[in-house]
């Protein structure tokens, strides 16, 4: 008897966890429901969305700039210690093109705005919760899900592709400052070895996807951690951990889900 | 901050990626929406080793198209390629050759155009009959071996 006891207690154990999981899942769809149903109109929340699109991507733009100019640099100088044995470093270019437009610029962009952008948001959300800012705010009648919450999640939507473009820009423009001024590739050959291998819609376009989706993930996470976090000091900080962890583990796993739909049929 | 210097650089920061977007499109990706300053012109090739889409069509060098098309012609079953050559390089004769060349060891192939001597000149549509084909290692070497043997 004592055994089917524990048995029965082990079961319930587990049903409570899946219970309350489907449960956490549930509000982070609701989360995701009413920012799509509160997109940006000039008339009600433009102006939070813009002051959410400096706090998320204007703030996060200096970052993202200077690691974008370091990785395209470091690509440069590393594609031509290698391509150079081969006789073929006019395809330096190529190199450094392909792998940021495709992988680094989404990857490492998103990354940095998990670190920069996302644990922001959840510490943010999370005091409001804290300092019950957001029941105050249900008291007088203002839906927080829509105030608060899907201004967040629009600034995320709309920065992440942004950044990502602009880290691949200047990262090719990086690349070519190592290799053109420094190591001395003819500047024609990098440019149009370049412009003959990548594809617009086949890698620039494919890249632009993948940063607009890890940029869904991540802003999605840091709100919806944010929103579940325990109001105590310990469990923001908590809180604002998981985010980065989640998001980072998040990001490199749909890479490769999403590198494989678009460049795996080769 | 201010509510207007932060609109101001909200919207600096979506013109930056306005121009990052631009950027990635023409310089990167070399894609030019309309091609309208171009003509096409046509060649039979052998054995196009390699040759790609999008690869340089040449003149001494410098790059005057783009190879825009390969397929293979069901009557003389040999490949056919499709060059766009820029509407200002408008003095290539009409006998014209084409050969498939490497760029570097492990470069890309691309198409070098050497010009011929008639004064009429290639206009859209024309088909280049002069061709040499890309060199393909195994051939050369099986050329190789047998003039070894024939020796």
């Amino acid at each position: 008897m004592n055994y089917i006891d524990k048995l029965f207690d082990f079961l319930a154990l587990l049903g409570h966890a899946g219970i309350s999981k489907l449960a956490g899942l549930g509000r982070a769809a609701i989360i995701l429901g009413y920012a799509l149903v509160a997109w940006p109109q000039p008339k009600s929340n433009f102006k939070l969305v813009v002051k959410q699109l400096y706090n998320v991507g204007v703030k996060s733009l200096l970052i993202v700039a200077v690691s974008g100019l370091f990785i395209g640099m470091v690509l440069g100088l590393q594609g031509y210690t290698i391509l150079v044995d081969f006789g073929s470093e006019q395809s330096v270019g190529q190199m450094v093109a392909l792998s940021l437009v495709r992988e680094l610029a989404p990857v490492v962009t998103a990354l940095l705005f998990a670190g920069r952008a996302g644990s922001a948001l959840t510490a943010e959300i999370g005091l409001m919760k804290a300092t019950e800012q957001l029941a105050s705010l249900e008291m007088i009648g203002v839906d927080p899900l829509r105030r608060i919450v899907a201004p967040r999640l629009w600034a995320g939507f709309i920065s992440m592709p942004i950044l990502s473009m602009i880290f691949a820009v200047v990262g090719v423009y990086g690349g070519a400052l190592v290799s053109i001024e420094w190591l001395g590739v003819y500047s024609g050959a990098y440019w149009s070895v370049m412009q003959g291998a990548v594809d617009f819609y086949d890698d620039v376009l494919n890249g632009v996807i993948k940063a607009v989706v890890f940029g869904i993930a991540v802003t999605w996470i840091a709100l919806y951690q944010g929103l579940e976090s325990i109001p105590t000091s310990e469990g923001i900080s908590q809180s604002t951990t998981r985010t980065v962890v989640y998001s980072s583990l998040i990001i490199l796993g749909l890479d490769f889900v999403l590198t494989a739909l678009m460049f795996g049929d080769v | 901050m201010r509510t207007r210097t932060i609109e101001v650089l909200v919207g600096l920061f979506l013109i930056a990626g306005i121009v990052a977007a631009l950027g990635l499109a023409v310089s990167v990706s070399g894609y030019a929406g309309n091609k309208s300053g171009t003509y096409k012109v046509y060649a039979h090739f052998e054995n196009i080793g390699g040759l790609t889409k999008k690869a340089e069509v040449t003149l001494a060098g410098v790059q005057i198209g783009t190879v825009t098309d390969i397929g293979i012609d069901p009557d003389m079953l040999v490949a056919k390629v499709e060059m766009e050559i820029f509407s200002d390089v408008n003095y290539l004769s009409i006998d014209s050759s084409v050969q498939i060349l490497t760029a570097g060891l492990l470069g890309g192939k691309y198409i070098g155009l050497s010009v011929g001597a008639e004064d009429e000149v290639l206009v859209d549509g024309s088909v280049i009959e002069d061709s040499q084909s890309a060199l393909v290692l195994e051939e050369l070497i099986g050329k190789f071996l047998f003039d070894k043997v024939s020796d």
